[in-house]
């Protein structure tokens, strides 16, 4: 048993040696891997009850993570912290990775997350792509992405986690582009998995970076001597960590990908791009609290907030103008993931209102999603809300889970959203200084906004006249809306139970719940109260889902998208020209100077060498006419030869 | 009896050995006037060997002696062979190794 307290923190860390039925933790990453082993490797045979292994094992794995949640919670609170070694994965020289386990509060947060919601989106799946014939492989890859996800959270050092991190990413290109056949999906997998390698690369630099400076990559050793480095370094690890974290979450420079990911099937969109993959970012940051916590990382934390509020309000914006389904949750998305990474930007006021946003986001996004899947399954594929409308009838279960998803995500009060993202602009206004009032205000608008793109969603969608009688899908067929099977609709029932409970069970509790892990939460008052905020904010929202009604309520909405819009609308619509940005800034400049590279190798690098051959080739033809073949002409040239060495010699001696 | 004699006497010696190699195109002679070469230095190997008063140059001239008598038994082969398929001894028309 080693304690470390972390100086210039108040996080006072005692890792404990897992022992137990936590021994076993590393059930949880092998019960999800084996599955996909089995199915990829099966191949065929497996087609009749592959859906069912793949689901049955994120069950288990469910189940043994309750199981290690109970026993954890019956501990004291300074024994939470356990390790659990495995084996010694990389022991070299200086360099000495270990692979191990973390089991503590945040790890088993994430773990019951990713299992549990994994678990319904698995059985959503089985009846979503009952029609699909490589179901099998698709529960595959949802399986390989639990397993990466369950290591990338319960790793107990940097490179284990970023082990798991390439593995979602992975996980995650196969799976949005699993409609291989279609160029968007495939461009789509390959624009994540490239922007996500961007992310990547800054995580990878700040592992390298706690390497040279401390000598170790595991979180004990990391943690402990953090305190003890310089400023810069803190400074660089932190935003180093930070671009990682903002290549995974769809993060401002970075968020372009995540909205094209939704290429993928639907449950896909729900499981990774909502639910549990893009909330990595903010499980790193959270993960990393001794670091962001210290005073020296006051500036990258800025720069964390910064992020976050920029990122939030972006989402917001181009969710409002969007007329995809699917695209619109996408944004949706990203905003309030903006929210999260905010949250724990604000340190110890603000990392567990993160977790807790995450938590809420994670059941009633992951809800909404599957409820646009449900839509989608029952309109022939369409995803243009404009040729939707009036489903309610239709779909009476899809709707009130949805409606439900929706009033949680918009802070309905008492709803989950309602607590944690409360709690984040009442934390976000508690900044001192003018930092208060602007991040505490974006975070307000953002929540008008996100009321207004989300009820708009509800209203083209839902409610007014059905305007897809009169059309034909792509395919030509007529659309004949109707409730999705059971297996559907189920999970869409537990998401909307979780979504609407959640922030109620979870508030209270969570705070002190992850206190081993991230530190206690630091209650922060800001010139407004908190009962203020929580009114000002329902406030702004219904003003939002105000406006949306008064838009979008009355009168005929057309069918096609309005061409003639005001700017703020196409700068929306071009996703507010971040591809625009990511082109002119990166992408044309890489192409450039490619190509002069090239230009470069073939001109210069080609030149020379083929050059020289060539002139040593073409030299040594003449140099071969000496060879005459006249004895005496080979004796005329060694004689003189001899007398030159003779005459060097001889000067050399004597001159 | 001056040393500086028998040493002008065989640089003549070696002179007329090598003018006669670069000049002469009937391989006998050429290899007359290579034995001559040889048997020059051995001429200045033994004058040197009476100045310094050493045996070292004498035994270099037997050294040389018997490398050149296995020479010439070699050389000679190779001439008979030569002028047995060519019918001629000249070492202008013995040029077939050339580029």
């Amino acid at each position: 048993m080693t304690g470390i307290s972390v100086p210039g923190t108040n996080l006072a860390m005692e890792v404990q040696q897992a022992s137990g039925a936590a021994g076993a933790a590393w059930l949880l990453l092998v019960l999800p891997a084996l599955g996909a082993a089995v199915l990829l490797i099966g191949g065929r045979r497996t087609d009749k009850w592959g859906h069912l292994l793949g689901s049955g094992t994120v069950i288990a794995a469910f189940v043994y993570g309750l199981f290690l949640f109970l026993g954890t919670t019956s501990l004291a609170e300074d024994q939470r912290v356990r390790d659990l070694h495995l084996f010694d994965w990389m022991p070299v020289n200086a360099l000495d990775v270990e692979f191990g386990l973390r089991i503590d509060p945040l790890s088993l947060t994430f773990v019951l997350l990713i299992t549990g919601v994994g678990a319904l989106i698995h059985i959503y799946s089985i009846g979503y792509m009952a029609d699909d014939r490589d179901r099998r492989r698709f529960f595959a890859y949802l399986n390989l992405f639990v397993s990466a996800m369950l290591l990338l959270v319960l790793g107990n050092g940097f490179v284990t986690l970023y082990f798991g991190w390439e593995g979602v990413g992975l996980a995650s290109f196969l799976l949005i582009g699993w409609y291989q056949g279609k160029d968007f999906a495939a461009t789509a997998a390959k624009k994540a998995f490239l922007m996500n390698r961007v992310g990547d690369v800054g995580l990878a630099l700040a592992i390298f970076l706690m390497f040279k400076t401390m000598g170790s990559t595991q979180y004990d050793v990391v943690f402990a001597q953090i305190g003890n480095q310089s400023t810069a370094t803190v400074v660089a690890i932190g935003l180093l960590l930070l671009l990682g974290a903002c290549g995974k979450s769809g993060q401002f420079p970075l968020q372009a990908w995540l909205p094209d990911a939704m290429a993928g099937p639907t449950p896909v969109s729900a499981l990774i791009h909502a639910a549990t993959m893009v909330t990595a970012g903010v499980y790193l940051i959270a993960r990393c609290a001794p670091i962001y916590s210290l005073p020296q990382a006051a500036d990258a934390r800025l720069a964390v907030m910064v992020i976050g509020a920029v990122t939030l309000l972006i989402g917001c914006v181009i969710g409002c103008a969007y007329d995809d389904f699917k695209k619109v949750l996408a944004y949706s998305t990203v905003s309030q993931i903006g929210y999260m990474i905010l949250a724990v930007g604000l340190g110890p006021a603000g990392y567990a209102f993160g977790i807790l946003h995450l938590l809420t986001h994670g059941f009633f996004k992951a809800g909404l999603f599957l409820g646009a899947g449900s839509v989608m399954h029952g309109m022939n594929d369409e995803g243009d809300i404009r040729r939707m409308g009036g489903l309610a009838r239709k779909m009476p279960v899809t709707f009130i889970t949805w409606t439900l998803g929706y009033l949680a995500l918009i802070g309905f009060p008492f709803l989950s959203g309602y607590f944690s993202k409360d709690a984040i602009i009442a934390a976000a206004f508690s900044e001192p200084g003018n930092r208060g009032w602007v991040f505490g205000g974006i975070a307000l608008l953002g929540a008008g906004l996100t009321a207004f793109y989300m009820t708009r969603l509800l209203i083209l969608v839902f409610l007014g006249k059905p305007r897809w009688k009169d059309l034909k899908s792509e395919d030509g067929r007529d659309y004949h809306p109707h409730e999705a099977p059971a297996t559907m609709t189920i999970p869409m029932i537990v998401l909307a139970v979780g979504s609407v409970f959640a922030g109620l069970v979870l508030s209270g509790m969570l705070p002190e719940w992850l206190t081993p892990s991230i530190g206690p939460l630091v209650e922060a008052h800001g010139p407004l109260s908190h009962g203020m905020i929580a009114v000002l904010t329902v406030a702004i929202s219904a003003l939002g889902a105000g406006l949306a009604f008064l838009l979008f309520g009355r009168g005929e909405q057309p069918v096609t998208r309005p061409r003639r819009v005001s700017f703020p609308v196409r700068a929306a619509r071009a996703d507010l020209y971040g591809n625009h940005l990511n082109e002119a800034l990166f992408a044309r400049p890489g192409t450039w100077l490619t190509r002069a590279l090239v230009y470069i190798d073939n001109r210069g690098v080609d030149g020379l060498v083929n050059g020289i051959a060539a002139s040593l080739g073409g030299s040594s033809g003449r140099l071969r006419r000496m060879q005459t073949g006249f004895v005496r002409s080979y004796a005329l040239s060694m004689l003189g030869g001899s007398i030159l060495v003779i005459a060097a010699l001889l000067m050399v001696r004597f001159g | 009896m001056t040393p500086s004699y028998y040493l002008l006497l065989s640089a003549l010696l070696f002179t007329i050995g090598a003018v006669g190699v670069l000049v002469r195109r009937n391989a006998i002679v050429v290899f007359m006037c290579v034995e001559l070469m040889l048997n020059a230095v051995n001429l200045t190997l033994v004058t040197f060997a009476r100045i310094n008063g050493t045996l070292s140059g004498q035994v270099m001239a037997f050294f040389v002696m018997v490398v050149a008598a296995a020479e010439v038994v070699v050389g000679l082969a190779i001439i008979m062979s030569i002028f047995r398929t060519r019918r001629t001894a000249s070492v202008d028309d013995a040029n077939l190794l050339k580029y």
